[in-house]
């Protein structure tokens, strides 16, 4: 790993009112792999992607300190712009949440509001992010139709596209296949193997077994801790933490 | 003793089905009632001259309501047009923007304006108002524009609420500012919800009777300005009744009057009502 | 990029703005009541019937215009809430399977909410008419009582819709029927929210004019029994006003500070009640 990462978290504390959620963490997201954020229900995994992105800030009463590098600029910075930072990160929520309006706006939305007036490069926009997401067959002849109509599983990959149309370097899933059946979340699995060539891709997750199959990192969080982070063949097989064991055996969940 | 408790049991469930038909039916009741009441002045007159001639002269038997309606839509319409940037703005800002805090400060005192009567908008624009714009539609439309400030926001407050966060962080997430967020995204999630608000408080604002009866004026002629005195519907039934019995054919056209607004708020009712249903429902199905 | 924050901060501007004059509104719908009200409050307004000449100027107060109104609001909100609890039960306990017909059944009280007050007066009058019955204390307590039915029974409505299954499962499980359920278990649970809707209502009944305007009448006098006319609050209001004195419109500005005063502390209490009540919802 040469290049320096793109996400580099220092110091980062967390309180909601009074409670300290996230307590001193420091890390290091590796470029162009698949991190997976692991633990149990309630221990931080999404406050900590929400940081990444400053979306964390829409939670009433939040206090956020520390610094997160964004391909090292600290984003907390006072004079960080927020929208430019957000626009280096797709974000994939646990439900789909498509936009309000057609399959076409839905991709064109976010390039629209970087300031893309040319119909002829939207459609081309549109047209290569539906296919970038496996989603263009299905939806070709439908563009204008409400986004609301189409299955659980697709939604999420339009949501998919419409992250990638902003040409983010980072993509941040928060449980991304939680609410899809099974081949529905296969499609994205596959679909985040493949992505992660131009990508980084940072996802929370509860299913250990989806972390094993697609992640080549993992940060296991604890009470608003780190207690272990690294290449996931080597916290699986050979956890140094008792918590870790405890939770890849089934005890902590 | 088992027996007298299920036989009590039942006879109170079947005498609650009555109330709740009773109730209900008042609906109907009254709208059969006004219908009745003003069938012989329809029989009369013609519609057209009962909604379209402004000769009102109850003496000859000439019952022209136009000044009336057409003062009601005056009235009316002034105050939507007031009322409707104010609480779209201001339901966005206590939603979106303001602290928590602010808006549990804000939200009581909403509510208390709602539940000032209505006769108390009306000295209070006979205090403030009439004396800077005169007995005028537009001193009507300030008054009415007030009073329905309050229901408008609550309900355009309480439609926002249910956009969901995560539709907020998907555009955020995209780099979106938070005010293209909540053009492109919130306000067009709610739009239903929003626009049933203000049919809502059009058809309070249809309705509303002695705030706007104490500073409209009440001159019977077709407002040309907002400027010009006016006399909507309400205030024509609540100055009249007392004397409509002397005068033949008179009580029939002040029912068709009350018909008229019947009809109208109940329309709109149901059409805003049965919105803000089905947005309720799908928030239901979605958490 | 600096064109979409320009845009924001002016619409900001504006919202905040718009904020800002519907609270000044309600501080100087308030302010001016006091203002014109204050000088000609005095404990005779509140102590004394109207004597011969009141409303030329001469002596005497609103007493019968007070006691009328607390007498007819609280009458019409009792005959309200007499009506409505068990209709509200219907829908939640007996009916309770049945969503649908609960569904038409609130939209209908919703429906009856809007209607304006003007339209029930001038119905109750004509059905008064066809009776021959004058105006008395009785046809306003009948008649405002079905304006504040929807508000009653949709306030009791919201308040037993939020009762937990659970609630319900166990007083079952104990053999309790349904009446006994709704009357031993379910009124206990929702008493606050009860007691919150009928000071919503009595507000919404002390305040209203025009379906009292003919059906309840006018007089100096305090009633003695339901079937004579009684004064109301409101319509001493617009009758002061109404009269070209201006010592008597001074009273009449008074007397709108009384009824203004009475419904703050009605809201007031109101709000007061249902934030202790969510604080000990389960």
């Amino acid at each position: 790993m040469e290049q320096s990462s793109h996400i580099k978290v220092k110091d980062l504390n967390v309180y909601y009112g009074q409670n300290h959620v996230l307590k001193n963490i420091n890390i290091e997201i590796p470029n162009n792999q698949i991190t997976a954020i692991i633990g149990p229900s309630g221990c931080g995994k999404t406050t900590l992607l929400k940081c990444f992105n400053r979306l964390i800030e829409s939670v009433d009463g939040v206090r956020v300190t520390g610094e997160v590098l964004v391909g090292g600029e600290n984003i907390y910075d006072p004079k960080a712009e927020v929208t430019h930072i957000r626009k280096k990160m797709g974000l994939l929520s646990q439900r789909p949440f498509p936009l309000p309006m057609s399959i076409y706006d839905n991709i064109a939305y976010g390039p629209k509001i970087h300031g893309e007036r040319n119909k002829k490069e939207l459609d081309r926009i549109v047209e290569h992010y539906l296919k970038e997401a496996s989603l263009w067959e299905e939806v070709k002849d439908r563009l204008k139709t409400p986004a609301g109509s189409l299955s659980i599983g697709q939604q999420q990959r339009l949501c998919l596209a419409r992250g990638l149309a902003v040409e983010p370097d980072i993509i941040l899933g928060d449980e991304p296949t939680s609410a899809l059946d099974p081949q529905s979340s296969r499609h994205i699995e596959q679909k985040f193997i493949e992505l992660k060539e131009k990508y980084s891709i940072v996802f929370v997750t509860h299913i250990l077994r989806q972390a094993k199959r697609i992640a080549d990192y993992l940060i296991f969080i604890h009470m608003g801790e780190i207690i272990e982070c690294g290449p996931t063949k080597e916290i699986l097989e050979n956890p140094k933490e008792k918590k870790t064991q405890d939770y890849v055996l089934g005890i902590i969940s | 003793m088992i027996f007298n408790r299920v036989l009590k049991d039942k006879i109170a469930g079947k005498t609650m089905l009555f109330l709740t038909i009773l109730a209900c039916s008042s609906l109907l009741l009254i709208f059969a009632g006004l219908i009745f009441k003003s069938l012989p002045v329809i029989e009369k007159s013609s519609f057209s001259e009962l909604l379209f001639s402004s000769k009102w002269h109850p003496l000859k038997g000439e019952f022209g309501m136009l000044p009336f309606i057409s003062s009601t839509l005056w009235v009316t319409g002034v105050s939507i047009i007031i009322a409707v940037p104010l609480c779209i703005l201001s339901a966005i800002y206590l939603s979106e923007y303001a602290h928590k805090r602010i808006l549990q400060l804000i939200f009581p005192i909403i509510d208390i304006l709602a539940g000032i009567p209505s006769v108390i908008f009306g000295v209070w624009g006979l205090i403030l108002i009439v004396p800077i714009f005169g007995y005028s539609i537009l001193s009507g439309g300030i008054v009415l524009a007030v009073m329905i400030v309050p229901v408008v926001i609550h309900v355009m407050i309480e439609v926002i609420k249910t956009v969901p966060s995560e539709l907020r962080d998907a555009s955020l997430s995209l780099g979106a500012t938070k005010w293209q967020t909540i053009k492109f995204v919130v306000v067009k999630k709610a739009l239903p919800g929003i626009i049933a608000g203000i049919v809502l408080g059009l058809s309070r604002a249809f309705g509303e009777t002695m705030a706007v009866l104490m500073v409209v004026g009440n001159v019977v002629k077709i407002p040309h300005s907002v400027m010009d005195a006016g006399y909507p519907l309400p205030a024509l039934i609540a100055n009249n009744y007392g004397e409509m019995m002397s005068i033949p054919m008179y009580d029939s056209a002040l029912m068709l009057s009350a018909l008229i607004l019947f009809i109208i708020i109940v329309v709109f009712n149901v059409f805003s009502r049965l919105i803000l249903i089905r947005i309720e429902r799908n928030v239901g199905y979605n958490s | 990029m600096d064109k979409r924050k320009i845009e924001e901060s002016i619409f900001k501007v504006l919202m905040i703005i718009s904020a800002i004059t519907i609270i000044v509104s309600l501080g100087l719908i308030l302010g001016s009541i006091l203002y014109k009200g204050l000088p000609s409050l005095s404990w005779e307004m509140i102590s004394q019937t109207p004597k011969g000449g009141y409303y030329l100027g001469k002596e005497g107060g609103i007493l019968n215009a007070i006691v009328g109104s607390v007498l007819l609001a609280f009458g019409a909100t009792i005959l309200a809430a007499i009506i409505s609890f068990p209709i509200v039960i219907f829908i939640n306990v007996y009916n309770r399977q049945n969503r649908w017909l609960a569904n038409i059944i609130r939209l209908t009280f919703d429906i009856l909410w809007g209607i304006p007050s003007i339209v029930y007066g001038a119905f109750g009058f004509t059905i008064m008419i066809f009776f021959g019955i004058k105006t008395s204390l009785l046809a306003g307590i009948v008649i405002v009582s079905l304006v504040v039915l929807p508000v009653i029974a949709r306030a009791i409505d919201e308040v037993i819709k939020m009762i937990p299954q659970g609630l319900f499962d166990a007083s079952y499980a104990l053999g309790a029927t349904r009446l006994e359920t709704s009357l031993k278990v379910i009124a206990r649970q929702a008493s606050p929210g009860i007691l919150t809707a009928l000071l919503i209502a009595f507000g919404r009944a002390i305040g209203d004019a025009a379906a009292v305007l003919f059906t309840a009448g006018y007089t100096d006098y305090i009633p003695t029994s339901i079937f004579q006319s009684v004064a109301t609050l409101p319509l001493a209001i617009f009758f002061q006003l109404g009269t070209p004195f201006p010592e008597v419109q001074a009273r009449g500005y008074a007397s709108a500070l009384i009824l203004t005063l009475v419904i703050l502390v009605i809201s007031i209490v109101a709000r007061l009640l249902t934030r202790k009540y969510k604080k000990f919802k389960i």
